[in-house]
Parts: structure tokens; sequence; C-alpha cells
């Protein structure tokens, strides 16, 4: 017979969990009691609840493995709310554990109480309360099965104090069955066919993939599809890396601010083969706009509400990316002829790229454009790259050209600023001794700044890269494009100094200020300063936006481009 | 177009609360809702009436099937069934309208349940619609107090829902 909290950490461990990011507190003493008493989980002590979820999240972003936090009861809940969300909005596989108090003060206002189970499920996959100690083991394989099968997500289970201290038999279940609960794996094969048959007869093409090939380990399978097809490759903010970048037949980032040559060769396909995506405004603009061309699309997903929620959709497959991509690709085995106007589209396409729209104005400031492309240049395109929200984030996805998977790890659909130095502890943790680069601004860094210290006390190298044009970029650029340059509340002033504040904390600070030390910055921050964590405060051009736009109501094509301003 | 939404789900804690946020998350309507455990005490049978959409629907029938705790989801409507909704009402029954709510509740086929020296309670039972055509035939000014427990139904023949 063990106790509650012992059971929880034999689970972590049966579960092979090396790291558990929390914070400690009341509730969840008798468990921090139990992790004191062994080595195979490590703890990792953040300074605030929400970073330890961001970096569960990154950590399972970058390896595949479920990421888990551990919080108190009320506030450490609460502080991982935001965490939970972002991790829902890009499905990602994660278990939070929060103490709760005990189960019989449950209701009556207790200190540091908070319905978890009701705060949470809005942006949860699943969540549990355990009411007794016997359902603990069981409950918590549970979370893991259900938060890393079908469309992943992550997983709350909220412990009460007095379960922690009760003990009984540890049992931990080989296997999870569930009559309510049995996500579908294979696609039709029929569909399959179909599927095939319509990309035989496509005469304008398009690959559309996004976050779900990288949640499914498919990104070489969709590089073996794509070239097989000879078809144009678009990517998601999400799907980045999933199809290497420096590959010719990759036509960019589409939506928002993707490419002109992606949104125009979407827009104009008349099939689309969708890929773990699912067609939302960020990605195809106004859908009248967007519907106003006829075209036919197979959407391949895992979750069967992705399909035909936004686009109506012609051959739905529905199952796991990579077995899917395996069975195409067995299909078409004995060789694939695509239609002789391909060729035409691809001179279609050509004429697009020859737009250069990722071409930007020089200046005698810092272009932030320039910085993400001497970081990819520096760090031999190699890098982790995790980013915040905001203009920064478009530049790095647009400038750093991911040729693998889990590299780029940004907040795409919660949009979550603050994210970016959290996520490169995560990173760095399940990646030692890996090139990591947080891509960030001066807004959104401060937003889980305390992060630096945590940083210190585990020494994870991270490389700071401060795009710093002293306002919320995002921000002030709509103001300027669709609010008369009324630059409502988008300056920043009273910044620290960066580079005391990351010495005050023991790291390096560098203030860079000049297009010509960008470089030699970079480099001695990668090389020289390898092992410590470097912030650098690039100062950048304030009036530099991220092109091509497509502004919110407008059609995919109607895009604006920097040459336009 | 309306919908008549049946849902086999786990009889766990929160369970109501995980349907309920759905709807009221993505916006779907609920007309009424009622729900109570099965002849199998672990599941429990949800009816949903509902408003939208071929669309939208296809969307609620998918989405519940994604709640964890959701075992079977099936849209009623989509064929032959039969509905029922209970109404108990309590009217105001004296002098030459004790006679005449009687007459009604006989007309309808109600049954009065509750009788004082001044009101009777009418229980009726019957498809939606018919209950609005009692409270709509009588005279407004009578009806004290009505409860509806939303509609229930099932599907015809060999049409079962069960695990």
């Amino acid at each position: 017979m063990i106790s509650g909290a012992e059971i929880v950490i034999r689970c972590l461990q049966e579960e092979k969990v090396d790291y558990v990011f929390g914070y400690p507190g009341g509730s969840v003493l008798h468990i921090y009691d139990a992790l004191f008493k062994q080595e195979e989980v490590k703890h990792i002590l953040v300074r605030h609840e929400q970073a330890a979820v961001h970096a569960a999240d990154a950590y399972s972003r970058s390896s595949q493995k479920v990421g888990v936090a551990l919080v108190t009861s009320g506030p450490g809940v609460t502080n991982t709310v935001t965490g939970i969300a972002t991790a829902y909005m890009d499905s990602i596989p994660m278990v939070v554990l929060c103490g709760q108090v005990p189960t019989a003060y449950i209701g009556q206002d207790a200190f540091q109480e908070c319905d978890t189970v009701g705060i949470t499920r809005p942006c949860v996959k699943h969540n549990f309360l355990v009411k007794d100690v016997k359902d603990l083991a069981a409950t918590i394989k549970k979370a893991f099965h259900i938060a890393s099968t079908g469309r992943p997500g992550p997983v709350v289970v909220d412990i009460p104090k007095d379960i922690t201290a009760q003990v009984c038999d540890f049992d931990y279940p080989k296997s999870v069955q569930m009559r309510s609960y049995n996500p579908v794996v294979k696609g039709h094969l029929g569909q399959i066919k179909k599927a095939v048959q319509m990309l035989q007869e496509a005469k304008r093409p398009i690959i559309y993939t996004g976050g779900g090939v990288i949640l499914s380990d498919a990104a070489e399978r969709l590089t073996q599809l794509a070239r097989k097809l000879n078809f144009p490759v678009t990517n998601t903010l999400m799907g980045l890396g999933g199809y290497p970048a420096t590959d010719k037949q990759f036509v960019g980032m589409l939506g928002m601010h993707g490419t002109f040559e992606a949104n125009n060769a979407m827009h104009y396909a008349d099939v689309i083969l969708a890929i773990g995506a699912r067609f939302d405004d960020r990605v195809i603009g106004n859908p009248e706009h967007f519907g106003e061309e006829k075209r036919r699309v197979i959407h391949i997903d895992i979750d069967p509400s992705s399909i035909s929620k936004r686009v109506k959709v012609d051959v739905p497959i529905v199952g796991n990316v990579n077995d899917v991509l395996d069975e195409i690709l067995k299909l078409i085995d004995g060789g694939f002829t695509a239609d002789p106007e391909v060729a035409d589209w691809w001179k279609q396409i050509d004429e697009w790229r020859g737009r250069n729209s990722l071409a930007y104005r020089q200046s005698e400031h810092i272009m932030p454009q320039y910085v993400v492309e001497k970081l990819y240049e520096v760090t031999g395109g190699d890098a982790f790259v995790t980013s915040d929200v905001g203009q920064h984030q478009m530049f790095a996805a647009q400038y750093y050209k991911f040729d693998k998977p889990r590299r780029w790890i940004n907040s795409g659909g919660l949009g979550t600023m603050g994210v970016g130095l959290p996520y490169g502890m995560g990173v760095l943790l399940a990646n030692p001794g890996s090139q990591v680069a947080c891509v960030t601004g001066e807004g959104s860094i401060q937003m889980c700044i305390q992060e630096l210290s945590t940083c210190k006390q585990y020494e994870l190298p991270i490389k700071i890269i401060n795009l710093n044009n002293g306002m919320l970029g995002m921000v002030r650029q709509w103001q300027e494009m669709f609010y008369s340059k009324r630059y409502s509340q988008s300056y920043v002033t009273s910044l620290p100094d960066f580079v005391k504040l990351a010495e005050s904390y023991g790291h390096v600070g560098m203030r860079i200020e000049k297009p010509e030390d960008v470089e030699p910055a970079l480099r001695k921050a990668f090389t020289e300063y390898k092992d410590r964590l470097v912030f650098m405060d690039f100062i950048i051009d304030p009036g530099a936006n991220v092109f091509p736009m497509v502004a919110a109501g407008k059609g995919l094509t109607e895009m604006i481009l920097a040459e336009d301003i | 177009m309306r919908h008549i939404i049946s849902i086999l789900i786990e009889n766990e804690a929160g369970a109501l609360s995980r349907v309920a946020g759905l709807f009221s998350a993505r916006g779907y309507n609920i007309e009424s809702l009622t729900v109570a455990p099965t002849e199998d005490p672990s599941l429990s049978r949800m009816t949903i009436l509902t408003w939208g959409s071929d669309e939208v629907l296809e969307q609620i029938t998918k989405q519940l099937n994604k709640l964890v705790d959701v075992v079977k989801v099936v849209d009623l409507s989509e064929a032959a069934h039969v509905e029922r909704e209970l109404m108990l009402i309590k009217v105001r029954a004296t002098g030459k309208d004790r006679e005449e709510m009687k007459r009604m509740a006989d007309i309808f086929r109600g049954r009065i349940i509750d009788v004082t020296e001044s009101t009777y309670v009418i229980e009726l039972t019957g498809a939606s619609s018919k209950l609005d055509s009692f409270i709509a035939a009588l005279d407004a000014g009578l009806i004290l107090e009505t409860v509806r427990t939303g509609v229930c139904g099932i599907g015809r023949g060999d049409r079962i829902l069960k695990v």
C-alpha cells in the first residue's frame, strides 16, 4: 500500500515522464514530498504557473512526448488556464495535474479553492476530479491515453489533498478501454481511392498542410507524396517544417501574411489536398470570397468536426494523417500520371513567385526581416525557433526556412503573447544541447520575463532575439493601416534596459543598434556564449510592417504587398 | 430545421455541463433538454431539441461525438420516431370555469391530478405542438403556472439507440 501522492509519482514513472514543470503549494505538498524521495522524475521550478504549462506544451511540441505540469489548487490552477487554452487550440498532448482542497471542503469556499473542472472544461480535451484514491492510477492512465491519442489535447486531473494522503495498492493499468472514446486511425479505403482519382484529374492542384502533419509525425510521408505528385505545397503557420521550406515545390506559408504565390495558388487551385489543416479564418480570409472559385477539396483529418466546418469538402477522409498518407503512397506506388496541364500551372506559379513578395525595404536602421535572415544563416537553418505573438512571429515564420518538423514552436491558434521564453525552456529540456532561439518583441517578452530566473537556475542557454521597436508592432501596423494612425496604447514607454535586466538575472545582455552589428552579435551568441542565455536587444526600424497582408474580411487574393505602400 | 438529438452519455458528474457548455460555447440553440439515467445506471440518456441548418446539425453531432463522455449520438428526427412531452398546468377552476376546465382537459385527453376549491392541476402528455394548442385553447387569465419536461423521443421499430 502506498499513498496517493506516491501513486501520482509512480504513474509518472510508468509513463516515462522525465520532466515535470510546476510550482508547489498547500494542496500538492504531499505530491511534492513524494517527488523529493525519488530521482527518476525531475522537476523544473518555474516562476509562474502559466510558464509551467507553456514549457510542458513546448516540451511536447518539440519531442512528440506528452508534456506534464503540476500546480496547486486555486490560483495555481487559474494561472494555468492561458497555457491550457494555448495547448488546446493547437492540439498539443499534455497532462496537467492540479491540487484541490480536501474532498470534504469542496464547495465550501475553502482557502485556495476553485472549481478547476468547471473553469478548465471549455479549454481541455477532457478533465477529471479524482474522488477515490482507488481510482487515481486508472484516471492518470486515462489522462495520458486521451491526451496523446486521436486529435491530441490537454487533459486536467484535479486531485484533492486528502486523496494524496490516503493509501491503497498501486496497480497501473497496461491499457485503457473506454466505450465512449475510440478514435479512428485508419482512413476509409474507398474514400482514399476517390482522392487518388481526383488527384489524377487535377489540373491546378495544391497540397495544403497544417499542424496535423507535425502532430502525426507525417513530414516524411508528406515529402514522399509531394515529390511523387510533383504538386506545389503550402503550409499553414502551424504546419511549417512539415515540408522542407527550401524545396522547390514549396510555395511558402499561406494566409493573412502568406506569400503571393501561396495565396494565389490556394485560391485558384481546382483540387485542394488539405492535410491536417482546418481552413481557419487566418488561412482562407473571407470565406465568401474564397467560395467564389469552383474547386474540389480532399480533406484528411483525424477530427471529423474539422471537416466541412468552414469549407465544404468533397472527399472527407477521417484518420491519422500518417496512416492515410501511407495508404495513398501504396496506391500510387505503381506510378502516378498527373494531368499534362499541371505543367502550365507550375508556369503560372513561377510567375506569381516572380513578384518576390517577401522583398522588404532597406533602411539605415536594422530591419527585423534581416535579423531573422541572419539568424537562419548563423544557425545553419537548424535551430529550434520559439516565438511569441505579433510582427516578430510573422517575420520568423516568413524568413526562417524550416526544413524539419517540430522546429517552429509558436502559439498559432490562441495567439498567446508571452509563450516564447517558457517555450524555449521546454524545447531545451526535451532537446538538450540544441540551438534554441526565441524570436520575440519587447511587448511579448515582458509577459513571462520572470522565467529568466528559471533559465538561470537550470542553465538553459536560450538565445533571445528581441526585435525591439518600442511599440506593440502588430497593433501599431493595424492602427497605421486601418485606424488613420491613431496609435492608441500601442507605444511601450518606460521599457527596462534589457541588457542590465538580463545581467541582473546572471545572463549575457547585448544591445545591437546597427545593421552591420547584427551578424557578429548573433555569431558571438551562438559560439562564444553557446552555453549562456543571451538576451539580444535589437533596436529595429520602428516603421517595419509585415507584408504581404490580407486585411481582415478581405479575400485571399486581395493582398496588400510591400510595394503597394 | 427542428431536430431532436438523442445522446447516450456516461453517467458521470459534470456530464450535463459538458454538453450544455458545448452548445453555449459554439452558439448552438437549445430549445429543451431532458436527461435521466437509463436502465443501465452507468449511462444517461439526454434528449436535446434544437434548431439549425443541415451544416449546423452536422457540426453539432460531430462536436457532441468528440466529447469524451459521449457514447452515442443520433438525430432522431432524421427518420421515423415518436416524441412526447409532459406538461403540468395549474389553472383557476372556480364558478363556470370549473366545468369548462374539466371539459377542456377531457378534450385534450389530459388528467386532473390535483384538485382544490379554486384550482386544478392538469397533466397532459403529447407532442409539443399538442401542449402548445392546449395552452392556446385556455383563457390565458386562468393559467396560474405551467411546467413542461421538454421533449423526449425514441426511434420507431428496429431503430434502437443502445450501447
